[in-house]
């Protein structure tokens, strides 16, 4: 929403502030300037100037010397390029020492505008310039009598005299504002509207336009009747009409008003309707009453099917929901979108029927969006209009008829309305609305307050008389909004709950995530963050087999592409991606981790929400290997509680890993992830090379895992006893399946082992390889006896030797 | 006899004294106080002293075998003193040599504005939770006074997978799963994933976060609102921080509010952060509408309460001038070792 204050000064007069209070003030009370823009911002020293002759100048063939009467005792000596202006031309001049906005003949822009001083031009002196329009920063948009190129001239209806100024005298010394209005004021995407906010806002008077009766003697029915078929549709018709039209151009205030909200200006009548539209926010259509068949309008639903002719020319599909303007015949207008090129304005139009209605809101965005025809009173319906508006609007657009001899105005007007809305009655509740605030408001001056806003206060029933242009005002709360916005936010004051002392804190399951987060930082692994839709393209980028459970997924229904439609199953997509770039952007060591929630569905199509899975998702490449990565997850292990309880068990069954280089991490059935390289395939698809590590730990279970519960143990007190033993095993055993027997075998004298060499090649058969641990054996009370050592070593080797495993002689 | 001890003790504190080495200390030990040492010998011949000179003589051996021993133990300390020097003296090192680092990792910035903002508001009573991000239709916009054809649940705004469940537009929701619940009274942060459908570009993304707070009580007023805010304004941003309210709309809460901060860069002045204003736009909030409390089967008669509601990745961004949103997601290295 646009708004020149030139406009809102049209209806609050005593408007007396600059450009900085009127945007501060109005933010301040709810209607939130974007920004704004003071149209005189670079022009300086710029005076309307009149030619009292012209030379031709004596060294240069374009140029001409001219005399300039800029109103002081002795005229201006001005050089000139331009060749659209001839003697007694009043024009815009620049003094030397002014500022305009733009240069002619380039689009750079000057952000503080370009000064002008005296010089000369091939010799001969020039005391200034003679402006164009866009070297006045604006355009023919605003100005259409301004030459296509060349300097602006006056109308000579204008009025204006050497020596004037300029920028007043062209409408150019205005600042217009920018609003972001919010949905619920309906009544602020008008200039009233804007204005009655702006009056409230510093306490001055509003004079809204008085529209007065207009019309002859004729008889409005005689010409034209309505029958509205869907009134849920179209709440209110309203209908005038208006003979011995004179199209011609509207008055150039009327023109830049327009233009100040972007629209061109077309001619008297079509002009009106935009600004009555403007003005009330009530948009209106004018059709030829003699296209009109059988004169008569009915609304109601279009036909499923049909199509239908905008005056824009395009062919339009409808249906059973969108609403038509029709007349005795034919469908002559979308309503509250668009008219039929069938009974469009034009200039042979010797009798015309304004209509100002109320469409449903929803129903207007919904066909707006279907049939994609978006609309400036479209856009103005779909807000969802007060159907009180209309009646006052068309009156309003009669009036400028009259005003400016457009046409005759035809006597009365069709109001089909059924269901009139009224104003609505809320309780005055003074107490409530200070205990709501936190503030000590007399209720005197909030019933001030409301009187600015339009609302009445009824002191028998106690109640507020809430016009019906304030739809959002139906509760306490609502009047405690307007009460705050005038007594101002800013002196609200400041205090903290009371009230019942709760608990803060941060659920289990979060802080488990924050050890997390600084085991892998402490090991080198950066927090990343991917997003939770991806491609379905991903499964087969991760080799899933077709039939996988991962590829039923949580589909969105109008995602923004296919990259971006499935909610992920298995989370790896992301930090590869992630791993992708770093490689292609050449870092050589890439280190991640990512929290994020994978979607399982229960059943599809969705009918209950999807299951929501945490999990840790950690990628490195460029150093470290498997151990690496399986050593910062036994560290991550260790710190919630599972030391020593966590198994690595071979696995082959996850296709984006490498087979023969992947684990499970489980803790006795439970599996809480898994560990491995990533498949030079799966590499391949994501344009990774080298060895890329992967794990993924599911969060939940890991949660449901971890334990703090610490009992101390005391200190050794005995001696313990050490043995190593090397051993050579088929290169096939897995030195897990031999930590199993020593556990097995060590029972609780065992205190703790470490494998401290694996060795393949010379002295060691082929398709063998030795391996050695070391062992500590203790009792917690007593000093162990060598024979009771050498008998538990004795149980591991006689276990070991059913996997035919020796001890290395 | 005397004589000669004190010739033995002369020569031995001579020779001790001019030592360099502590081997030499050692032959002057072993020459003197060993075995067949010269004192050691005296000491033998002492069966030729008459008795009753034995103690003297006995004595005197004494002090000078306690002069000598006393005197080869000072040598000795300062041999190896001087050695040790001398050692330490070689082992000198270049300190301005770099340290030895390990990789370390970062935490996305994302993540620490996160926690600094939750360890706030812990420490005000509220405990962090969290919903659902694929949600009903219900809870992100009908319990939240945002009905059917509302203009907000358009589709060009919100991700739907069926005409009941979407994902979630905003954290509000949880707002009303919480309320809903009815465990009053009720002081909760909740922060979380959203999505809209926003073409990804240098300030949109279609999944970003938002940190909802939500508090219900008897007697909860605007201007608990308004001290809440400021008073986490001067936690997170600094002390200085001064905070500015704005009427607004949302339809859940009313009456609503915007909430600027005085710029964390220029101290309210105008720079390139506020775009000159001196001010930069925050969050969201309001006192919860009654329609909410109503639907959520909370009393409004008896019961009040305000939420609001963070943008994020607005906060990491500008806290730590980051000028595209692209960034957070690339997962650059070289970004994230920034922080």
């Amino acid at each position: 929403m646009n708004t020149p204050i030139s406009w809102i000064k049209a209806y609050v007069p005593d408007l007396d502030v600059t450009a900085q209070e009127f945007v501060d003030a109005m933010t301040l009370s709810g209607s939130h300037v974007e920004g704004y823009e003071q149209k005189d911002k670079n022009l300086d020293k710029i005076v309307v100037g009149k030619i009292l002759t012209m030379e031709k100048h004596p060294d240069a063939d374009k140029l001409v010397v001219c005399q300039v009467d800029v109103g002081q005792a002795e005229p201006l000596q001005i050089v000139t390029g331009a060749k659209n202006v001839k003697v007694d031309d009043l024009i815009p001049l620049v003094l030397d020492g002014g500022k305009v906005a733009a240069a002619h003949g380039d689009n750079n822009e000057y952000p503080d505008g370009i000064k002008i001083k005296k010089g000369k031009l091939r010799g001969v002196e020039s005391n200034g310039m003679m402006c164009g329009i866009e070297e006045l920063g604006s355009s023919r948009d605003f100005y259409p009598e301004a030459p296509e190129d060349g300097v602006y001239v006056f109308p000579v209806e204008s009025g204006v005299k050497p020596g004037d100024d300029a920028v007043k005298a062209l409408g150019l010394d205005d600042v217009v504002v920018e609003y972001e209005i919010t949905s619920n004021r309906v009544d602020c995407f008008s200039m009233i509207g804007m204005a009655r906010e702006a009056a409230a806002t510093f306490d001055k008077p509003f004079y809204p336009p008085v529209v007065t009766k207009t019309g002859n003697d004729e008889d409005v029915n005689d010409y034209i009747s309505v029958e509205v078929k869907d009134p849920d549709l179209c709440p209110r018709y309203t209908a005038r009409v208006v003979k011995n039209l004179k199209i011609g151009p509207s008055p150039k205030w009327m023109q830049q008003r327009l233009a100040s909200q972007g629209i061109r200006s077309i001619n008297n009548l079509v002009d009106i309707t935009n600004y009555v539209m403007e003005e009330y926010g009530q948009p209106m259509h004018a059709y030829d009453l003699s296209t009109i068949a059988g004169n008569k309008i009915v609304v109601r639903r279009a036909n499923d099917g049909d199509t239908f002719v905008t005056l824009d020319g395009q062919e339009r599909k409808l249906d059973h929901d969108v609403l038509m303007i029709c007349d005795g015949e034919k469908e002559i207008g979308i309503a509250g979108i668009m008219g039929g090129e069938n009974s469009m304005v034009t200039d042979s139009i010797e009798t015309l029927l304004f209509e100002a209605a109320c469409f449903d809101g929803t129903n207007i965005r919904l066909s707006s969006r279907r049939i994609g025809l978006a609309t400036d009173a479209a856009a103005k319906f779909t807000k969802g209009l007060d159907p009180n508006l209309a009646m006052e609007a068309i009156d309003r657009a009669c009036q400028l008829i009259e005003e400016m001899g457009a046409g005759e105005v035809v006597g009365g007007a069709v109001d089909v309305y059924p269901n009139p809305v009224q104003d609505k009655k809320l309780p005055f509740e003074p107490d409530k609305m200070n205990a709501l605030l936190g503030t000590d408001v007399e209720p005197e001056k909030m019933l001030y307050y409301f009187g600015r806003l339009g609302l009445t206060y009824d002191a028998e029933t106690n109640t507020l008389d809430v016009p019906s242009f304030r739809q959002d005002l139906n509760c306490m709360a609502d009047l405690a909004e307007e009460v705050a916005r005038f007594y101002g936010y800013d002196n609200i004051p400041v205090s903290l709950p009371r009230g019942e002392a709760t608990v803060g804190k941060l659920p289990y399951d979060q802080m488990i995530n924050a050890i997390a987060r600084d085991v892998l930082e402490a090991n080198g692994f950066s927090g990343g963050m991917c997003y939770s839709f991806e491609s379905p393209k991903v499964f087969d980028k991760l080799l899933l087999p077709a039939d996988s459970e991962f590829r039923k997924t949580v589909t969105i229904a109008n995602p923004l592409g296919e990259d971006f439609s499935i909610m992920r199953t298995v989370s790896l997509n992301g930090v590869l991606t992630s791993l992708a770039t770093n490689y292609n952007r050449k870092n050589k060591i890439a280190r991640l981790y990512e929290f994020g929630n994978v979607y399982l569905p229960k059943a599809l199509p969705l009918t209950e929400l999807p299951e929501e899975r945490m999990k840790l998702t950690i990628g490195m490449y460029g150093q470290g290997d498997f151990f690496d990565l399986k050593g910062v997850l036994e560290e991550l292990t260790d710190k919630v509680g599972l030391k020593g309880q966590v198994t690595y068990e071979p696995e082959s069954e996850y296709t984006f890993l490498h087979p023969g280089r992947q684990a499970k991490l489980k803790k006795g059935k439970l599996t809480i992830g898994f560990i491995g390289q990533v498949h030079p395939e799966v590499c391949d698809n994501y344009n990774l090379k080298g060895e890329v590590y992967v794990a993924v730990i599911d969060m939940p279970t890991l949660v449901m895992l971890s334990s703090f519960d610490i009992k101390y143990e005391g200190i050794a007190k005995f001696p313990g006893s050490t043995r190593d033993l090397s051993l050579v095993v088929d290169k096939e055993i897995f030195v897990g399946q031999i930590e199993e027997v020593i556990k097995k075998c060590g029972g609780k004298l065992l205190e703790s082992y470490k494998l401290f060499d694996v060795y393949e090649g010379e002295q060691i058969a082929k398709g063998k390889k030795s391996v050695a641990y070391t062992m500590t054996f203790r009792a917690k009370d007593r000093t162990l006896e060598t024979s009771e050592v050498d008998g538990i070593i004795a149980k591991i080797l006689k276990e070991l030797s059913k996997l035919g495993i020796e001890i290395r002689a | 006899m005397k004589d000669k001890l004190e010739a033995i003790k002369a020569e031995a504190l001579a020779k001790i004294e001019s030592a360099e080495v502590v081997s030499t200390l050692n032959d002057v030990k072993v020459a003197i106080l060993g075995k067949k040492g010269e004192l050691t010998q005296v000491l033998k011949s002492m069966k030729d002293v008459a008795p009753e000179d034995r103690p003297k003589v006995g004595q005197m051996v004494n002090e000078a075998r306690q002069a000598i021993e006393t005197a080869l133990d000072e040598k000795t300390k300062s041999i190896n003193r001087a050695l040790r020097a001398e050692k330490m003296k070689r082992e000198t090192i270049d300190v301005t040599l770099p340290g030895v680092k390990k990789l370390t990792g970062h935490r996305h910035p994302n993540q620490i504005a996160l926690e600094d903002l939750e360890r706030v508001f812990i420490g005000m009573g509220y405990e962090i939770v969290e919903g659902p991000e694929v949600e009903y239709d219900k809870y992100n916009f009908e319990l939240l006074n945002i009905p059917a054809n509302h203009p907000a649940k358009d589709e060009q705004d919100t991700f739907y997978v069926t005409k009941d469940i979407l994902l979630r537009t905003q954290t509000s929701p949880v707002q009303a799963r919480i309320m809903e619940k009815g465990n009053l009274p009720i002081r909760i942060l909740s922060p979380g994933r959203v999505f809209r459908a926003d073409e990804v570009d240098a300030t949109h993304s279609p999944s970003f976060h938002q940190v909802e707070g939500l508090v219900i009580d008897k007697g909860i007023t605007m201007a608990d609102l308004k001290g809440t805010l400021a008073q986490w304004a001067k936690e997170f941003f600094g002390e200085n921080t001064k905070v500015k309210f704005r009427p607004h709309h949302f339809p859940f809460t009313e009456p609503s509010a915007e909430c600027d901060i005085t710029c964390f860069k220029c101290g309210g002045k105008g720079c390139r952060v506020c775009k000159g204003s001196g001010w930069i736009e925050i969050l969201g909030c309001g006192m919860v509408h009654p329609k909410v409390l109503r639907d959520c089967g909370i009393d409004p008669e008896v019961y009040s309460g305000f939420a609001f509601g963070i943008g994020l990745e607005r906060v990491t961004l500008l806290k730590y001038e980051i000028d595209d949103m692209r960034l957070l997601y690339e997962n650059d290295m070289r970004f994230l070792d920034q922080f």
